[in-house]
């Protein structure tokens, strides 16, 4: 149990209450950049060892003695993954919030009817 | 009223869900056994000194190429919700401010140039493609909103994208057809580790990651801007 990963989650909680309540289509998107921003602080908590430092070999972290002295670099890389998803993500929806903005004229979710039953 | 106890519900189901990982999740005291191996062979093998750089370019490099798929794709459906057909309307612009001009003036190029050297070094120190692509386009970002009236030329924007994403497919093969895999690295000399030139086809993959990122998300950009108009 680390304070990272609590914070992690209490920004998920956060990111997914926004996402249930705001009607604004924007703040929905903001939303999920929140959870995005959680999933990613958990991840790289994971990776992470204690009194260790970033996987890269310098002056400071020498080849030999590398294995005691940094921290996993998987989680890290693929930590880099997830944001640039992330950000792609982001883009398209705000596009798809610009289109929908085009075509009512309102950002307002509740006005979006064609998907409710 | 019903809908906030619904949503009181959801979110306490996802805590409930996740808290376990939360408590359960003890500290992890060495490195996993994969990890391991990368740390241990890593430097030697790759030429690398960017132990994270290694994982993503070359040993999770087939994850990459999906990542910079997507990234493409996503950039293509940009694109598609936002084309405009015909010519754009000419709407007037405010410029923007003197300080902001003369500010972009001196700031552009070290921009450009700090995003080239960020992918270029991604091998040696914290950063690589994505990062040094990021940087240009948010350096593109800053000329279009001080000079309000800068078209930005998609055709070269596209042969950038395609070029960079075609030669990362052919360094790709190359290492399949000269050397171990697909993405091997090693089909190039290995260097003196720690310079610049060094740790084979890595520096050049991450270039044309680069280039390809930063001219994507310069697209990005490009079609929103123009959508305001």
């Amino acid at each position: 149990m680390t304070l990272i990963t609590i914070l992690g989650l209490a920004l998920i909680m956060i990111g997914l209450w926004g996402m249930l309540t705001q009607r604004n289509i924007i703040k929905i998107i903001i939303g999920f950049s929140i959870v995005d921003t959680g999933v990613h602080l958990i991840m790289v908590s994971i990776g992470y060892l204690k009194d260790r430092t970033a996987p890269i070999l310098d002056g400071a972290v020498d080849k030999t003695e590398a294995l005691s002295k940094v921290v996993d670099p998987i989680p890290s890389a693929l930590v880099l993954t997830a944001i640039v998803i992330g950000l792609a993500v982001t883009a398209l929806m705000l596009s798809y919030a610009i289109k929908l903005y085009e075509k009512k004229g309102t950002l307002d979710i509740n006005d979006f009817k064609e998907l409710k039953w | 009223m019903v809908k906030k106890i619904f949503v009181l519900v959801i979110l306490v189901f996802f805590a409930v869900m996740l808290l376990p990982l939360a408590k359960d999740l003890t500290p992890f005291q060495e490195l996993s056994p994969v990890a391991k191996k990368y740390v241990e062979d890593g430097p030697d093998e790759l030429g690398g000194a960017n132990l994270v750089t290694s994982v993503i370019v070359t040993y999770r490099g087939l994850d990459t190429l999906g990542e910079v798929a997507v990234l493409f794709i996503a950039a293509a459906g940009v694109g598609f919700f936002l084309r405009k057909d015909g010519k754009s309307n000419e709407s007037k612009k405010r410029s923007s401010s003197q300080i902001l001009q003369s500010g972009t003036t001196f700031l552009f190029p070290l921009i450009l140039v700090f995003g080239v050297y960020i992918f270029l070094h991604g091998h040696l120190t914290p950063g690589g493609g994505f990062q040094g692509g990021v940087v240009i386009a948010s350096g593109i970002v800053l000329l279009l909103l001080s000079r309000v009236a800068t078209k930005i030329n998609t055709t070269i924007l596209h042969l950038v994208e395609s070029l960079s994403g075609a030669a990362y497919i052919t360094i790709g093969v190359l290492g399949l057809v000269l050397a171990a895999g697909f993405l091997d690295n090693r089909f190039l000399d290995l260097g003196e580790f720690g310079t610049l030139l060094s740790a084979g086809a890595i520096p050049l993959i991450y270039s044309f990651i680069g280039l390809k990122v930063g001219a994507e998300l310069v697209g990005i950009i490009d079609n929103m801007q123009k959508d305001q108009q």
